[in-house]
């Protein structure tokens, strides 16, 4: 008999292997496999630059932002057809103000200006002689799963509901580095970080994350980041929105206050009911969603599926995750992949038995830190009505007795 | 590689051969830092905060920024700036309603903050096109279209930071 540890079908999550009667049809022959034709004759000779499987089919998908014009908007990561935690540099989610300048690094530096003793430039060559350090870190951009605030369910894909967020390996030179060799005056509070695209993207950092665990980053998954995400350099402040990562980073100014630039006062702030708004909401909070099966797939059988998908949190490290396949009656602890790493992608695992019957299909995040992923409900409270950044909510699928998998506000 | 990298990445070397086997996880000494930083003024349009630093000398009225306005802006932003998408004006008292209109005049807390953007990030696709005097003036007749200066109206270094915006209480920082 199956081993269910949840309502809805959720199974024990060490049962998968061993679940009976529940799995592929069993005693079904495969024919005979003929000869393939890449069995018989030699393939392409090796490569300069790897491509995708012309089978595989993997493609980002743009999110909006057209009617800002030319070079704006966002493209984000196919979550559904990802597995494991890293994301390809490919398929990093993409949010550009201006589009992506095509940057010259002989003609590009780094400058630290403002309250130091010794105003410095740095040249991209230079900082390759400094200490680097390598860390997963995940990125979010505070707009994801915007769609899951509106008044009714978007019916698309886990990845373009809420694929801005990837996970990759960084390598860069810590900020602090390069900070102390510029000699901070005892005013310095903040650093304002500008970046070199059309744009100008700029933001106020506090002192205190610069000193953290701020890095200067060069490469994405062991070679130089890609344009598209700040060659050749962006500022990286792990567990923050996005738009804080500047970018293209040409620039730190270090004085006693923020500069309240546009992308911080404008936009990036959240509005609250009362109609004021919090300002340098930087940590990204904690939230899973399960990435199979997930949104315009679709269930040709009944029977054993593994529900599989990815938890984060700006604070820390995931603990625990949970699933529910009955719309969060009854819940189950999934298998985390490995040791979570703090503010990177966590993979979870659990077996679930699907009867035939229309299901709802959650998962639940908790970090280190004791904090729990909300209720859609509960998420939707916290800001007013029309606000869309630092959306965390419990993602619901509602899997049809069709076996339709759709978004859903359960 | 210049000769001094190859002579630090030596002395690393010599230094880490030295010492004690490292730990996973170890981070490298202080003491290896390069130090290649040139010595350098800051050359490029500064980044201006709310106490008008990093602003330059000039000026410029409402009445020169309603000329350039109609050239630069009001094509994306509409000749009144309410251009449904990209909205300048109006929403004033909206932000508590449930239907929150976010204009310059409604919601944005400092007026540096428009020069500071405009200055650095428009008009879109000829950013940093503008001279100094010219962000005034614009800077000023978008003010003067939220109802925030008067027709007659001039700005500069001096006066901007002064303008208080109607909505420069709205905001909670949450600070670390």
């Amino acid at each position: 008999m199956a081993d269910f540890s949840a309502g809805g079908g959720i199974l024990n999550r060490r049962a998968l292997l061993k679940a009976s009667g529940v799995g592929l049809a069993a005693g079904f022959l495969a024919p005979a496999q003929a000869e393939e034709e890449w069995m018989t004759r030699a393939g392409e000779s090796p490569g300069k630059y790897g491509a995708q499987s012309a089978f595989a089919d993997l493609s980002r998908e743009r999110v909006g932002g057209h009617e800002f014009g030319a070079g704006a908007g966002s493209s984000s990561t196919p979550l559904q057809k990802l597995n494991g935690t890293i994301t390809p540099n490919s398929l990093h989610f993409e949010r550009h103000h201006s589009g992506i300048p095509a940057i010259n690094p002989d003609r590009h530096s780094l400058t630290i200006v403002g309250a130091v003793k010794r105003p410095l430039r740095f040249s991209y060559e230079d900082l390759h002689a400094y200490p680097m350090e390598t860390y997963v870190y995940f990125l979010e951009c505070s707009g994801n799963s915007y769609r899951n605030t509106l008044a009714s369910p978007a019916n698309v894909t886990a990845g373009a509901l809420s694929g801005l967020v990837s996970c990759a390996e960084w390598t860069g030179v810590p900020l602090h580095y390069l900070l102390d060799e510029a000699g901070l005056e005892s005013s310095a509070g903040w650093v304002i970080g500008e970046g070199a695209d059309a744009a100008a993207l700029t933001r106020s950092v506090p002192m205190k994350y610069m000193l953290d665990n701020a890095m200067l980053a060069m490469y994405q998954n062991g070679e130089p980041i890609r344009p598209s995400q700040g060659y050749p350099m962006r500022l990286f402040l792990p567990g923050c929105e996005g738009n804080i990562s500047v970018k293209w980073l040409q620039r730190l100014k270090v004085q006693n206050t923020p500069a309240y630039t546009r992308d911080e006062t404008s936009k990036y702030t959240d509005l609250l009911k009362d109609g004021t708004a919090e300002m340098f909401s930087l940590r990204m909070e904690v939230k899973s969603l399960i990435t199979s099966p997930s949104g315009k797939m679709q269930l040709n059988r009944k029977g054993v599926y593994e529900i599989s998908g990815l938890a984060w949190s700006g604070e820390g490290a995931i603990s625990k995750v949970e699933v529910s396949a009955d719309g969060g009656k009854t819940w189950a602890e999934a298998v985390l992949q490995s040791e979570p790493k703090s503010l990177a992608l966590t993979r979870f695992r659990i077996p679930w038995q699907w009867s035939g019957a229309p299901a709802v299909l959650q998962s639940r995040a908790t970090d280190n830190r004791g904090n729990i992923q909300p209720t859609r409900s509960a998420a939707l409270q916290r800001y007013s009505r029309a606000g869309f950044y630092h959306y965390n909510g419990i993602q619901s699928w509602q899997v049809t007795a069709l076996g339709e998998v759709k978004n859903a506000f359960a | 590689m210049p000769l001094r990298n190859h002579i630090f990445v030596l002395i690393a070397a010599l230094l880490l051969a030295g010492a004690a086997p490292g730990a996973v996880g170890e981070q490298l000494s202080h003491a290896l830092k390069p130090a290649l930083g040139t010595k350098m003024s800051d050359v490029k349009a500064s980044i201006v905060s709310p106490d008008g630093s990093g602003l330059p000398r000039g000026n410029g009225s409402v009445f020169a920024g309603e000329q350039l306005y109609k050239i630069k802006c009001a094509s994306c932003h509409g000749i009144d700036g309410k251009q449904a998408g990209n909205l300048l004006v109006g929403g004033l008292n909206s932000l508590a309603s449930g239907q929150p209109v976010k204009t310059v005049g409604s919601f944005w807390p400092y007026a540096t903050t428009l020069y500071d953007y405009i200055a650095r990030a428009m008009p879109y696709n000829q950013e940093k096109s503008l001279s100094v005097d010219e962000v005034y003036a614009i800077t000023a007749y978008v003010l003067k279209l939220n109802g925030i200066l008067g027709h007659s109206d001039t700005l500069d270094e001096i006066s901007l930071p002064r303008v208080e915006m109607p909505n420069r209480y709205g905001f909670v920082e949450l600070v670390p």
